[in-house]
């Protein structure tokens, strides 16, 4: 049965340039980085190869790059390193578990938390921030782009109000992260986070930019790798992988790959609209479109349970998400759309798309055709109709 | 539906619903593997004694065969990972259908206030009632599966005669969950199937074997799935303190039938008509719990002989192999999952202030225990005629 994939959100494939890149440091340059023989010299050129890469990408210094496992660890690296009891912390209610679960645990331990709601669109209003500000806030935290909804947010006029405020700002960029252009300058940040596994590199791989000067404390200790800012032995196929990755990556984003993406998302997400009771969650105030990145929609199908669609349009071929992967199987429907007004309901009856730059026509035509049919068959036995209003 | 319709199974990370899988893919089905998952067992983990989570740092991961901690036994995580295992081992697709919300509706709150008036629930004839079999058709169909399967033991069949689908006890008589199932309506029974009707259930565990899944020797399923240790009291308790509330003050007089007093009890959630432990009266003869009043809080005991009772009325009814009752018929009557079926006399309850949905059994013997809030299921033979809920 054809297979389409529209579920980039949650993770991409490898490239082949990524694994060809990759495949002499499993076996042939296996070195440990920290080594002083030749072995390990190999390993370490690679590591620090990769590291001007990353440098290249971020638009920082090589030396303010940290290599860790992925997204949720420089997420937990930025919360749980740099605040105190008796700190303040100003994040979002739409950011990732990643960072909204280390939040609630440290609000456990002292630590004042503020978590700003969106508008409706999905945008957090800068405004809403600088409304949450105290005089002991020490951190921001923001996503980039939101998972589930794609929208953008307006990163840098929140690192203009950290900087009047004197605080310290993270970024989750872990779904941003080669889908716009990175600049930590231009966002006047401390902090930002990025997983190779979203943009076509190896899982189990992240780097976290640290401005210098950071008083950032390691989650992991144990050794003096990644100037003691992230003990364990180098990741080095992972690295090699994920500098691959941001090199294809960025070339792609200067050839207009995204505006492609875009054309193909609109089409996709204009003929979803063409379905009865549906409906876009986010990514406009009155029709004034809010900016998102160029391969996420997410919309709603009233009178449809998601987690049931996901599964027949999985059975047909199409992989989609109900909300983030990572909540897959969860009774709560997602915090994102419900801090964005919507009702359980209609949160629960929501369905995100999120293409593959590989993504072609043929993808989106046969997506647009086993959709409709099957949100018409749920709609014939469902009792959502009948479930209780929320 | 075309003939190709997928057949959707449920999968409980269990002996019999895997055989059950592995039985309709060697019949060339094409089947799908759906796990409900109904409760979180790490939810009230920690509190007042409950066991922590299989798969917890404190348990480590269970596997059957050993000596491991009998924990959760349905929807922990380890069963899903076995129905996953079997689902993978067969080439199935497979999916965890969330209904915690539902069940926590429709079947643990309602068995939380039933044994707090006094009754003694049955949940699972709740679920299966109220969730599961509906629950399940719902999400076959939306998947595009005309029909579902299960590991239960009994036997469905139609019968063009009354023009009716007939649930009949199974093969294996020690493993009869026809019991649980009284509450299937004609059309949930006319797209559910039971492949182990006709089996044993050492012959499901050979099949299971032979088909190289590797828990045929996953001992049976005993207690309550949400309750893993089986005690309800420190279920309710745990249940009651997370939604910030306690157990009521039911505490009250322990008295005879003819209402003299023997003493005091701490809470009539604590007993069940049909106790003999636990009463804390000393008696030269044995005493039972024969009636709990949930108003009064008065627990009235007595002699064995004295629980026996000759009627049972019960309500919420639901007909198999009848449309209706409108006449006294003969049936063997089963008032508790491991009670033998008593002969008995079971007619519209002739009393004019009885509700339209009641009936009235009379039994040929006295039984011993009938208990509010259990199930009485109906046999003629080896069909189900129906049941209800005992008042």
């Amino acid at each position: 049965m054809r297979r389409v994939y529209m579920d980039a959100n949650a993770t991409t494939p490898l490239l082949p340039e990524v694994v060809e890149a990759m495949r002499p440091f499993w076996i042939d340059h296996f070195g440990n980085a920290s080594s002083i023989h030749l072995d390990g010299q190999r390993a370490r050129a690679a590591v620090d190869h990769a590291r001007e890469t990353l440098a290249a990408f971020f638009h920082c210094r090589e030396a303010e790059v940290v290599f860790n496992s992925g997204g949720t660890e420089g997420d937990n690296t930025a919360i749980f390193g740099l605040l105190r009891p008796g700190d303040h912390l100003v994040t979002t209610a739409i950011e990732h578990a990643a960072v909204l679960q280390p939040a609630q645990r440290i609000a456990e331990r002292g630590i004042e938390v503020t978590f700003v709601p969106p508008l409706p669109s999905g945008l957090v209003a800068p405004q809403a921030i600088r409304g949450a500000l105290r005089p002991h806030t020490r951190l921001l935290s923001v996503i980039l782009a939101n998972n589930e909804t794609g929208v953008l947010q307006p990163v840098e006029e929140i690192g203009a109000i950290a900087r009047e405020a004197g605080a310290y700002f993270h970024i989750d960029a872990v779904q941003g992260a080669g889908k716009v252009p990175i600049d930590v300058r231009r966002y006047g940040c401390h902090l930002l986070s990025i997983s190779a596994h979203k943009l076509h590199g190896p899982k189990g791989v992240g780097a976290l930019y640290v401005r210098r000067g950071t008083p950032l404390d390691p989650l992991m200790v144990g050794g003096s790798h990644e100037r003691r800012r992230r003990a364990g032995t180098e990741n080095v196929p992972g690295i090699v992988g994920l500098a691959t990755a941001i090199e294809i990556a960025q070339h792609s984003l200067e050839d207009g790959a995204m505006q492609r993406l875009a054309v193909l998302r609109d089409r996709l997400e204009a003929g979803l609209l063409q379905i009865p009771g549906s409906g876009l969650n986010g990514a406009s105030i009155t029709g004034e479109p809010v900016p998102r990145v160029a391969n996420t929609t997410n919309l709603w199908f009233d009178h449809v349970e998601g987690e049931a669609l996901v599964i027949a349009l999985d059975l047909k071929g199409v992989a989609v998400s109900g909300g983030s992967a990572c909540h897959s199987g969860a009774t709560e429907p997602s915090h994102v759309l419900m801090a964005m007004g919507l009702s359980k309901n209609r949160a629960q009856s929501s369905l995100r798309f999120s293409l593959l730059k590989a993504a072609t026509e043929a993808d989106v035509d046969y997506v647009l055709q086993v959709v409709p049919e099957a949100v018409e068959r749920l709609r014939q036995i469902s009792p959502v109709a009948t479930a209780a209003p929320g | 539906m075309p003939a190709t319709s997928p057949i959707a199974v449920a999968m409980s990370g269990g002996v019999d619903s895997s055989t059950v899988a592995a039985l309709l893919v060697q019949q060339g089905e094409r089947v799908v593997g759906l796990t409900l998952q109904l409760w979180d067992q790490t939810r009230l983990a920690g509190r007042h004694g409950i066991p922590d989570a299989p798969g917890s740092p404190t348990t480590g991961l269970r596997r059957w065969g050993g000596d491991a901690p009998k924990a959760g036994r349905c929807c922990s995580l380890d069963d899903v990972y076995d129905a996953r295992r079997v689902a993978r081992h067969l080439g199935i697709p497979y999916y965890v259908v969330n209904q915690e919300a539902r069940f926590e509706r429709d079947v643990v709150r309602p068995f939380v206030e039933e044994y707090l008036a006094g009754r003694t629930p049955i949940p699972c004839s709740l679920c299966n009632n109220h969730l599961k079999f509906d629950q399940l058709l719902q999400t076959a169909r939306s998947i595009g599966a005309a029909r579902i399967a299960t590991g239960h033991y009994a036997v469905n069949e139609f019968d063009p005669a009354r023009n009716r689908w007939i649930l009949k006890r199974p093969a294996d008589r020690a493993k009869d969950q026809t019991y649980f199932l009284f509450g299937l309506t004609q059309e949930q029974l006319a797209h559910t199937l039971f492949p182990l009707g006709n089996l044993t259930k050492p012959a499901v565990r050979e099949a299971a074997r032979e088909r190289g899944l590797t828990l045929a020797e996953k001992p049976d399923s005993q207690e309550i799935c949400f309750i893993p240790g089986g005690d309800y009291k420190q279920f309710l308790t745990a249940y009651l303190e997370e939604q910030g509330r306690a157990i009521p003050d039911s505490a009250g007089e322990l008295v005879t039938p003819s209402g003299k007093v023997l003493g005091r009890h701490n809470g009539i959630t604590a007993f069940t008509v049909g106790q003999r432990k636990g009463l804390s009266v000393s008696s030269p003869t044995p005493l039972y719990v024969l009636q709990i009043d949930p108003v009064s809080h008065r627990v009235t005991v007595g002699a064995g002989e004295e629980l026996a009772t000759r009627t049972l009325r019960a309500n919420r009814l639901n007909w198999i192999s009848i449309p209706a009752l409108t006449a006294p018929i003969r049936v063997q009557v089963k008032i508790r999952h491991r009670h033998e079926p008593a002969w008995a006399t079971l007619e519209p309850d002739p009393d004019p202030a009885a509700p339209a949905d009641r009936i009235l059994a009379t039994f040929d013997i006295p039984q011993r225990a009938v208990t509010p809030g259990q199930s009485a299921v109906f046999y003629q033979n080896d069909e189900v005629v129906g049941g209800g809920w005992i008042v």
